[in-house]
């Protein structure tokens, strides 16, 4: 996913749950980012300073802490279970495609062991917000 | 203390706030013209003076980038992406990252895709949003209805027993999740047996198509697409029904 979007994305949500529990300042957050999503945490980070920046008193003093959570697939055909980080090889069009849509890993991703495309993402997909802290 | 939220949930309403209506193409079964019809339907939207978009649901068997012989094109990234613009109408759909090739996903592979593409894309101000969905009531169609909540369901079915068993469910769950249907449009007409209106009392049925045996030379070819019977009768369709006003009685 691209950072700038995924960064608005998880202000808009910090700052409408903080909302819904009627927080006055947020001073802390947890985000889970899927190493699938391809993201630059420098400019992911960046993104979020400057939205902070222009956001009201809520999340001005809100910190961010980042977990990125490594990508294990399992082939559903043959059990085989293997890393993002080991298929590797892949052109930067590919990579590139993957940042923007993670899912179509599934178009150039195989089982390593039997060659098929028919597998899970058990972790490191997707971005969760995993807990909003404040006062 | 506030525990696991998709951040990605939460922008769809944000990226969609400047388009006036959202338009799903459905259709319990396979092959009846979905993707056809939301192809040209956005073209005739678009010829009629509106802004247009057209987001291609089929994420397994996307083809609306056939239909509109779209080739060579990239979204743009700007903070986001922008979907490129062809023939006035801006279109997003997986193939610009699948290519050619195969994509087999799951139902959790599905929504997660789905969920990237509405949070990412960055739609201009938009009359018309066109929704190409797979056939089915499956993953993608529960996804619009539970992701896109202002989308209004335009059900297509052909005039076979088969294809209508299956739109009449369609459009019972429709009904009963209160999801808008602006009405049925009856694909490749066969004889004039009125099957369809007589079957489908609920709905309105918005018209008739019947079968356009030059269609397939159009495939690919916008300005013989517009040119069409199939382009005709949609025009028609949309020209007599309130249902694909600007304003329509929904709102
Ligand atoms: N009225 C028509 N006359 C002639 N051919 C038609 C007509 N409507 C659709 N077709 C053709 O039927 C085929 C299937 O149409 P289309 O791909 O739009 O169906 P679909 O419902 O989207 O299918 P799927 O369920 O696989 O997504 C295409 O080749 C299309 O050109
Ligand atoms: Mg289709
Ligand atoms: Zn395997």
């Amino acid at each position: 996913m691209h950072e700038w979007a995924l960064a608005e994305a998880v202000i808009a949500t910090v700052i409408e749950e903080s909302r819904k529990e009627g927080l006055v300042e947020v001073r802390k957050i947890k985000l889970k980012i899927g190493e699938l999503q391809q993201i630059e945490t420098e400019i992911f980070e960046f993104a979020l300073n400057e939205l902070i920046k222009v956001q009201g008193t809520l999340i001005t003093k809100m910190k961010v802490e980042m977990d990125i959570e490594r990508a294990i697939f399992r082939c559903r055909v043959c059990g085989n279970e293997w890393a993002f980080g080991d298929a590797s090889k892949m052109s930067e069009e590919e990579s590139e495609a993957i940042h923007f849509a993670p899912e179509v890993a599934h178009a150039y991703i195989r089982c390593p062991s039997c060659k098929s495309p028919d597998f899970e993402v058990l972790h490191g997909r997707g971005i969760l917000i995993e807990y909003i802290k404040g006062r | 203390m506030l525990e696991t939220v998709d951040p990605r949930i939460n922008i769809i309403d944000k990226r969609l706030a400047g388009v006036k209506r959202i338009i799903a193409v459905s259709g319990g079964k396979g092959g009846i013209g979905k993707s056809l019809t939301a192809a040209v339907l956005a073209l005739t939207l678009s010829e009629l003076g509106h802004r247009v978009g057209l987001l291609d649901l089929d994420l397994s068997a996307p083809s609306t980038h056939v239909i509109l012989g779209i080739e060579g094109l990239y979204p743009e990234e700007d903070k986001g992406l922008v979907p490129p613009e062809i023939h006035g109408i801006e279109i997003m759909s997986i193939v610009y990252f699948s290519g050619d090739n195969p994509t087999p996903l799951r139902g959790i592979d599905i929504s997660n895709a789905m969920l990237e593409l509405l949070a990412v894309t960055r739609w201009g101000p938009l009359d018309f949003l066109i929704v190409d969905t797979p056939p089915g009531i499956g993953d993608a169609t529960l996804d619009v209805i539970r992701w896109l909540k202002r989308a209004e369901f335009l059900v297509l079915t052909t005039s076979s027993k088969v294809a209508l068993e299956t739109v009449k469910k369609v459009i019972r769950m429709l009904r009963e999740l209160n999801v808008p249907v602006i009405g049925v449009i009856e694909n490749m007409r066969m004889g004039g047996s009125g099957l369809v209106r007589r079957e489908l009392k609920e709905v309105p049925v918005l018209g008739e198509i019947g079968f356009d045996d030059k269609i397939e030379d159009s495939i690919g070819e916008v300005n013989k697409l517009l040119e069409s019977d199939f382009a005709a009768s949609i025009k028609e369709i949309v020209m007599r029904n309130p249902g694909f006003k600007l304003s329509s009685y929904h709102f």
